[in-house]
């Protein structure tokens, strides 16, 4: 079968948005989960400043989150606009 | 080229037999290298204790080494197989059973290794508990050695598959991929069921009274570690034995092998994630048994908030091999499959750990202050929303490849 260099852009893109997307995902969860066991660690020495660190837990979490939706965007980027 | 397909089917063969007994060496060799490590450090602390401790560290590696028997026997068999006029496709289910058994003994060596080592630190510690160490030990180790058992099945079941007047397209990628599902699935829950097995251990030399409870939450904290590994065998069953003649080979193929690698993939970083936070629970009771109660509580909502990552990758891998597909040779038709699949394997991986990890803290904090378990319950579940996103992420993008491109 004769691949078309359309067809051919059109599967790399394809195939670089399931890894962008997959191993994208990888380490903001793995750092907002670290994030989230050292706030309810203080919080749990600490309960009366719960509402403090449930803010800066949150907080640092959407600057871990970044790079996830970095790679969400390229993801979609590749899927539906290049 | 005057090569018979027979030729072929040892040489995949051949292939599958090292990768079998490669992989499984790894973890086998690391869990008792820890073991004995450990070991050494108990004898240093008290080395009157030496018989003991030495019995203890043979029966613990014993059972580590287990998964890499298996993995030996595996590639034995494959390698001693008989050949003679099989077809091609029997080489590619050859090759799937030598990844299911070596990747699957690749977490249960060195989760076994744990309790070991725990083991003959604790008998060092508190020789009078030796007995019940031992036991615990083994219970511990051998929920450890399940997955790579599973693993054993899938390849014994590749091995004498009956596939007489079956096409090599697409049922390759269905045996290989049956394989490849089994063998990942594994990984994460034989390393995860490993973590409440030392903990539990180490909590039982520290607090001999608190045993019950401490064995009871490591067995319910490693059945739910397990989980993963079932929801692997569930789509290497449906690999194995559902009906691939009337689907187009082309692009189908593709989407069995995503199908695989979606459930496989992603029940590595739940299956450890589940590890972790039991483990943490076992540590917390043996500190404060009275905490049971919310301890163990928390642990089974942190585990199954983990959990649902690899739901989302079974729940992939079930559109992969159950929506039907327009038969179509084309480039992007088939590569949006796999792409799917993997997209979905590789972002199951982190946020299982890390909701896992979120969890672990949690049931510690808990462990030292139970008054606080409602308000700690409930920040977690926030901060695993947050943390579980990516995973969504990865979801939405792994069905709009099926769906919507």
């Amino acid at each position: 079968m004769a691949i078309e260099g359309a067809q051919l852009v059109r599967a790399a893109a394809f195939m670089a948005a399931g890894l962008c997307m997959g191993i994208g995902a990888i380490g903001p969860a793995v750092g907002e989960g670290f994030a989230a066991g050292k706030a309810l660690e203080a919080m749990g020495k600490n309960p009366k400043e719960a509402g403090l660190l449930t803010r800066t837990m949150l907080v640092g979490q959407a600057v871990t989150e970044s790079t996830g939706i970095y790679s969400l965007v390229v993801a979609l980027l590749l899927l539906f606009v290049v | 080229m005057g090569i018979s397909e027979a030729l072929w089917v040892q040489a995949l063969a051949y292939i599958g037999a090292g990768l079998c007994i490669g992989f499984g060496a790894i973890s086998v060799a690391l869990g008792e290298g820890y073991a004995a490590g450990k070991a050494g450090e108990a004898l240093g602390k008290n080395p009157s204790m030496n018989g003991p401790i030495l019995k203890n560290m043979l029966i613990g590696q014993a059972v580590a080494e287990s998964a890499g028997i298996f993995a030996l026997v595996v590639s034995m068999m494959l390698i001693f197989l008989d050949t003679e006029g099989s077809k091609l496709l029997q080489g590619f289910a050859y090759l799937g059973a030598g990844l299911s058994m070596g990747l699957s003994a690749t977490g249960s060596g060195l989760g076994s290794g744990f309790p070991a080592a725990e083991c003959c630190q604790g008998i060092a510690d508190n020789p009078p508990t030796q007995g019940n160490l031992a036991t615990n030990m083994l219970i511990g180790s051998a929920l450890c050695q399940t997955p790579s058992i599973f693993g054993m099945v899938v390849a014994f079941m590749l091995m004498f598959l009956d596939m007489e007047g079956l096409a090599l397209w697409p049922h390759w990628a269905a045996y290989t991929g049956a394989g490849l599902c089994m063998g990942l699935a594994a990984i994460g829950s034989g390393l995860g069921s490993g973590i409440p097995a030392g903990t539990c251990v180490r909590g039982i030399a520290r607090q001999p009274g608190a045993m019950a409870g401490l064995r009871t939450n490591m067995l319910v904290g490693s059945a739910v570690t397990q989980t993963p590994a079932i929801f692997g065998m569930v789509v290497a069953f449906l690999l194995l034995f559902m009906d691939w003649t009337d689907v187009p080979p082309w692009p189908a193929w593709a989407g069995l092998i995503g199908a695989a690698l979606s459930t496989g993939m992603a029940a590595i970083g739940p299956g450890l994630g589940n590890g972790l936070t039991a483990g943490e629970a076992c540590s917390s009771i043996a500190r404060t048994p009275e905490t049971q109660g919310p301890v163990t509580t928390t642990m089974l909502i942190g585990q199954t908030v983990a959990q649902s990552t690899t739901i989302y990758g079974f729940l992939v891998s079930l559109v992969l091999l159950f929506v039907p597909v327009a038969p179509s040779e084309a480039l992007d038709a088939w590569v949006k499959l796999l792409a799917a699949g993997l997209c979905m394997g590789f972002g199951a991986l982190g946020p299982g750990l890390g909701v896992g990890l979120a969890a672990a803290y949690t049931v510690t904090r808990i462990g030292r202050d139970a008054s606080q378990s409602k308000l700690l319950t409930r920040v977690m579940l926030v901060s695993q929303a947050v943390a579980e996103s990516t995973g969504i992420y990865a979801l939405i993008i792994a069905l709009l490849l099926l769906f919507v491109v």
